[in-house]
């Protein structure tokens, strides 16, 4: 241990610490200064960046020592008197908070540019931003806000992006920054990992490394003797269910015959300190005897190949989705053109910029045996104390996490708590689980608090993926430009467990068609097991996977029958009174063609061409529309409750609280409650806090998925709000509590027909795209997007969303390729997997389209997965323009597409990434 | 993970630096940011070290100075301060160029030249700039200092010359461009995967009116370590900038290279595309900015 001096927000800090520790590390856990975030310890995602002598740096491999005697500034710091920052300030103002995680890193990175221009008296400009934020990634917020913030904060005269929407009613409607922004901008805001209980513990995973194999032995011994070290379990300490998994129980907690992927859980660790629980992993002895791995989903379904889960009856065959309507080979006779071309999609990871964290809490424990006291906060007040298993976890699922965790304990549901900390981004890779039930295991062997927090390699390594799939696609048009059938079969790759992958391709499935009226469809969808990272859900949910083929083949439709693609389109969009490919008559609430239309009347300007030379540059447009549904959908149950709190305050009037186990993972849920709420109560939404996702205290919300938390828990909150104004009318100055369960309207199974969904919401992006012929490298220099959202109840965090989505979903064309080499990640740090920074992220025009859902809280359908569909294809429909080249792999690899252009090849098969050409596959067949 | 050093010094002179060094025999590794090594030492893929040498705060060695003809980088100068320094700007622009692509803003906040060019990468950026230059690196042991040409400090993929155990990169230096001279720099990347250049390649170009009369030329990775092309300088020594100069130049160059393929960055064809596309490009441009109209 040695002295460090240092000045840390302007005052004197002397600590004894030791000389290998990092700056992050001092100013978390030493001097508690938890506003500072660790994302990948890899000096990659930048939002661990302090500054040191005013200079950013990121904190995460910056020696602590390296700081001897120097000026530090974290966020913490940059409240003055109370009065924010400008940029704080700004960054609310603007809506540039979404999770959070990110916001600490952005606004020191902002400051240190801001402060240098200040001295040189120079003007910010947005090239500023961009080159200094270039390495400070954001995985929500898309930039623009984050730029304009910057560009207000600076002294100019920014104004919020905000587009047009229907006035506003009293609450819904009005633009607010989300309620647990200021928090996070001031760096108070709490995450699973900024929580010290007394007498913590730190756990580590002993994870397979391997695909697949059979477990010969495990042989802990030497672990449990290490000084330091707690408990060790294996599957043989599990008093309840060994197995976890939302959709089907098929994922071991801890393995002890065979793992399946690298990812897999043999050993669990708690020890005094991280370093400890590590050294204890590698004293772990396992034996195994290595099975063959299976690696595609093509293979997975060979007669030959091995099974990943030998018991199942079905084989790899995870579930064989289908879609069936009309006479597909009269709808093929009758096409006067026919495009059919096979696709390739890459598995893709959240990269949420917070890694996974849970602590678990024994029941009865109490912080005073440890000499500490109860953290009120953690608790949520003297009432609610540790007297049962609690986790503390960002989960998108609490009443899930619960459940299973209890199941594996063998205890009752009853007997656990899930109190939901802030998620620091969640795209739907938090929904499974992942170290909330290991934390709770050694939490109750210990009798102490136990923190399991991953490191960003580990989470790479463990949590499901977006499905990598392969499509053929045969669509078919007569010559005056209408649909006449569309013949599909899909492989998906799920991965090692089943996770939400029947769930989510039945989804790429039932839309793989597009969002177009078509009287023949024939759809198969075949989900495997392999022993790749399990795939489930991310954003978008299958359906970004299939509308890249869709609307690949409708571009290419089109040019054939020398159509306009827009107007193509046109011709066979949705619109009420059509029927979808599973049978869903469409009776209201049908935006798209609005959609097309105000994309098309603001990418047609004056003198506008599809594609156009600027130097060694080609640039182009290209455009793509898509459909997303709200809801679980599928004869799914799908409900929420919601509980609201109301009562007079003297000075502040009526004031409310809606509880509600719902996740907010920065997609703005709290500020959607609260408006619906407040509207319902008539008082200012500033009133009602929103409390989310403790098992103990707030009734179950459901899973936050499916883009359906505005539509059932907003209905949920608004109706118990409904009831609460009743009950004060009745009983004025009262405090009244009620409860509302909300059941969403019925739907039916896939293949019976009917309302396989509540609703649907609907998209139109066009993308600006500039190829370098020179190089293949592709740049998107302008999104134009209209999205029919129903009604927009905060302008301020939709617009959030809708910028988000589409800047993940350029990633998902240009950057993003989680790779695995037969069972085993390429991609085994955050340094091999880039998400777009602030330099890929273009200008974006944004139009709401509000065509109401009468069953929605009023009007408002899902829409946080709508934005990442459509950007794709746009993407690469705009290439096609520009360069006569057909991608049919993502993402796109500018070495190929270079190679393409230069050789005059009409296609490129090999995305960046891949190994192999795409497979050839049959119609229909599994094999 | 937090053990991956015990001790971390921060000598104010290379006499304290060069001590450490000799009393840990072989266990202490000097930094400047550290942005490379430590990144790999978190990672766990290196073995810990017993102590670290921050080279950063030895004192005159912080700071950009000119002696004679001489521009002077101390080894605690990180990439951002030379980005910005005027003079680099002005008498050493592909230098500026080449370090101003360097990682992320923060990285170049902390990350040093001396670093860059000790880490023996490939294609390190900086290092492709100031060999360009015809820069020179000083090396300091307890036996003295003694200036060598960069080029020549490399011997292999992150090996240098430089005996790491008993010597410390103290300084870098490159002869000030005259009116006459013009450098540029340019690196071409993909958005996936690894942030490590596709190609990089830089030039310094003395004119006399439309004629070369001097020439360097770097580039990596196109071999083990950065290559110094001289065979491809040579070959512009004595001829009029032009095209076919600036052609025959690159033809020569990618003689003498033996590209790869490189798994998930680049293939072979690409990387020969590349250089055929761009030292062209480069060339033209160091012409233009010696003054002589294009």
């Amino acid at each position: 241990m040695s002295r460090l001096q240092m000045v840390v927000n302007g005052n004197a800090v002397d600590v004894d610490v030791d000389e290998s520790r990092y700056l992050s590390d001092v100013l978390r856990e030493d001097l508690r200064l938890t506003g500072t975030k660790v994302g990948c310890a890899e000096a990659e995602c930048g939002i661990c960046t302090v500054l040191v002598d005013d200079t950013p740096v990121v904190s995460c491999v910056y020696p602590a020592f390296k700081a001897q005697g120097r000026r530090v500034d974290t966020i913490e710091g940059l409240q003055q008197d109370g009065k924010l920052h400008a940029l704080q300030q700004a960054f609310l103002d603007h809506g540039a908070v979404q999770c959070g995680i990110c916001t600490a890193g952005l606004i020191m990175t902002a400051k240190g540019l801001l402060d240098r221009k200040a001295a040189a008296r120079e003007a910010v400009t947005e090239d500023d931003i961009r080159a200094a934020l270039k390495d400070s990634y954001c995985r929500c917020t898309g930039y623009q806000s984050v730029i304009n913030a910057i560009l207000q904060a600076s002294g100019q005269d920014v104004k919020p992006y905000l587009p047009e929407t229907r006035a506003p009613k009293t609450e819904v409607g009005q633009p607010r920054p989300n309620p647990n922004a200021l928090a996070k901008i001031s760096g108070s805001a709490r995450f699973t990992d900024d929580y010290a209980f007394p007498g913590m513990l730190f756990a580590r995973t002993k994870r397979a490394n391997i695909p697949h194999a059979r477990i010969v032995s495990i042989d802990a011994a030497a672990a449990r003797k290490l000084d330091g070290v707690h408990a060790v379990l294996t599957h043989e300490d599990i008093p309840g269910r060994n197995a976890h998994g939302i959709v089907s129980v098929d994922w071991p907690v801890l393995c002890g015959r065979k793992v399946r992927y690298v990812g897999d859980a043999v050993a669990i660790v708690a020890a005094d300190s991280q370093d400890i629980a590590t050294a204890a992993l590698d004293l772990i002895e396992v034996e195994y005897e290595e099975l063959p791995v299976v690696a595609d989903p093509i293979s997975a379904l060979r007669d030959d190949a091995v099974h990943v889960h030998e018991e199942r009856p079905d084989g790899n065959l995870l579930k064989h989705i289908k879609v069936r309507r009309g006479d597909l080979d009269a709808g093929f006779a009758a096409a006067d053109v026919v495009i059919d071309r096979t696709y390739r999609t890459p598995t893709t990871e959240h990269l949420f910029l917070e890694p996974e964290c849970s602590i678990g809490i024994p029941a009865g424990y109490d912080p005073a045996r440890f000499g500490g006291a109860v953290d009120a906060e953690a608790t949520r007040g003297e009432t609610a104390r540790h007297d049962k298993t609690t986790i503390y976890v960002g989960s998108q699922i609490p009443y899930a996490d619960r459940d299973q965790a209890a199941a594996t304990l063998g205890v009752p549901p009853t007997e656990v708590r899930v109190v939901a900390t802030l998620m620091g981004g969640g795209f739907g890779g938090k929904e499974d689980i992942t170290g909330q039930i290991h934390a709770a295991l050694l939490a109750e062997a210990t009798g102490r608090p136990v923190k399991m927090l991953y490191s960003r390699q580990e989470s790479l390594l463990v949590h499901p993926k977006r499905h990598a799939t392969i499509i053929r696609m045969r669509t078919g048009a007569t010559k005056d430009g209408r649909l006449t059938a569309v013949e599909a079969t899909l492989y998906g790759d799920g991965g090692a467990y089943a996770s939400l992958s029947e769930k989510v391709l039945t989804r790429a499935t039932t839309h793989a068609s597009g969002p177009y009226d078509i009287p023949n469809v024939r759809v198969d969808c075949f989900a495997t097991y392999t022993n790749n990272v399990p795939a489930g859900a991310f954003r978008g949910f299958g359906v970004t996977q299939s509308c890249f083929a869709a609307e690949s083949n409708m571009d290419s439709l089109a040019e054939e029958l020398g159509l306009d693609p827009v107007e193509f389109r046109r011709r066979n969009a949705l619109a009420v009174g059509a029927t979808t490919v599973t049978g869903q008559v469409m009776r209201e609430s049908v935006g798209l063609m609005e959609c097309i239309d105000k994309v098309d009347h603001d990418m047609r300007g004056e003198d506008f061409r599809w594609a156009w030379d600027e130097g060694d540059r080609r640039l182009a447009w290209g455009l793509a529309v898509g459909y997303k549904n709200t809801g679980l959908g599928g004869g799914a149950p799908d409900k929420a409750t919601a509980e609201v709190e109301a009562w007079q305050d003297p000075d502040k009037g009526l004031l409310a609280e809606v509880r509600i186990s719902s996740a907010e993972m920065g997609q703005g849920l709290p500020g959607v409650l609260a408006a619906c709420a407040a509207e319902e109560l008539g008082i200012s939404a500033e009133n009602v806090g929103v409390l989310l996702g403790d098992t103990d205290v707030c009734p179950d919300g459901g899973p936050t998925t499916a883009s359906r938390q505005t539509f059932v828990s907003g209905n949920a909150a608004r109706l118990a709000a409904r009831d609460a104004a009743s009950k004060l009318a009745d009983a004025p100055g009262t405090r009244v509590v009620t409860q509302h369960e909300y059941w969403a309207p019925a739907t039916q199974p896939l293949g019976t027909g009917g309302d396989m969904h509540v609703g649907f919401s609907f998209v139109a992006q066009a993308a600006l795209c500039e190829i370098d012929r020179r190089t293949g490298e592709v740049q998107v220099r302008r999104i134009i997007a209209a999205h029919d959202v129903g009604r927009a109840i905060n302008p301020l965090t939709l617009e959030g969303q809708i910028e988000g989505g589409i800047v993940m979903c350029i990633g998902y064309a240009l950057t993003e390729h989680y790779i695995l080499e037969d069972g085993k990640p390429w991609t085994s740090v955050m340094a091999r997997y880039k998400t777009p920074s602030i330099t890929h992220a273009p200008p974006i025009t944004s139009h709401i389209v509000e065509h109401a859902l009468s069953t929605g809280p009023f009007g408002a359908k899902g829409m946080g997965e709508l934005p990442s569909i459509v950007t794709a294809p746009a993407i690469t429909n705009a290439i096609y323009n520009a360069t006569g080249v057909r991608v049919r792999s993502l993402p796109v690899d500018q070495d190929s597409l270079l190679h393409a252009i230069r050789t005059g090849a009409t296609e490129v098969e090999l995305g960046w990434g891949d190994r192999d050409p795409i497979p050839t596959i049959e119609f229909g067949a599994s094999h | 993970m937090s053990t991956a050093w015990n001790r971390y010094y921060a000598p104010d002179t290379v006499t304290a630096a060069l001590d450490i060094l000799q009393r840990y025999d072989g266990r202490a590794r000097v930094i400047g940011g550290g942005t490379d090594l430590l990144v790999e030492t978190r990672r766990g893929l290196r073995r810990p070290i017993e102590a670290i040498v921050d080279a950063t705060r030895i004192s005159g060695l912080d700071s950009i100075t000119e002696e004679g003809d001489y521009i002077i980088i101390g080894c605690g100068v990180t990439h951002t301060t030379i980005v910005s320094d005027p003079r680099i700007v002005r008498y050493g622009q592909c230098l500026s160029e080449s370090c101003g692509v360097i990682g992320g803003p923060q990285v170049r906040n902390t990350g040093t030249l001396a670093g860059n060019v000790a880490h023996a990468l490939p294609a390190g950026d900086g290092t492709i700039g100031l060999m360009a230059l015809g820069g020179d690196v000083e090396v300091t042991g307890r036996d003295g200092a003694r200036w060598m040409p960069a080029k020549d400090t490399f011997k292999g993929p992150g090996r240098s010359v430089i005996d790491r155990h008993h010597e410390i990169l103290t300084r870098l230096r490159f002869k000030r461009q005259s009116d006459n001279e013009g450098s540029a720099f340019h690196r071409v990347m993909r958005p996936q995967g690894l942030c490590l250049p596709i190609i990089s390649m830089a030039t310094r170009l003395r004119m006399n009116g439309n004629t070369i009369v001097a020439a360097g030329i770097s580039m990596g990775p196109v071999g083990p370590v950065p290559w110094f092309a001289e065979p491809a300088a040579e070959a512009l020594v004595g001829q009029p900038a032009s095209t076919e100069t600036f052609n025959e130049a690159t033809r020569i160059a990618l003689e003498h290279v033996s590209l790869r393929t490189s798994k998930y960055r680049a293939t072979e064809e690409y990387r020969e595309s590349m250089i055929r596309t761009w030292l062209p490009n480069i060339l033209a441009n160091a012409v233009q900015r010696a003054g002589v109209p294009t």
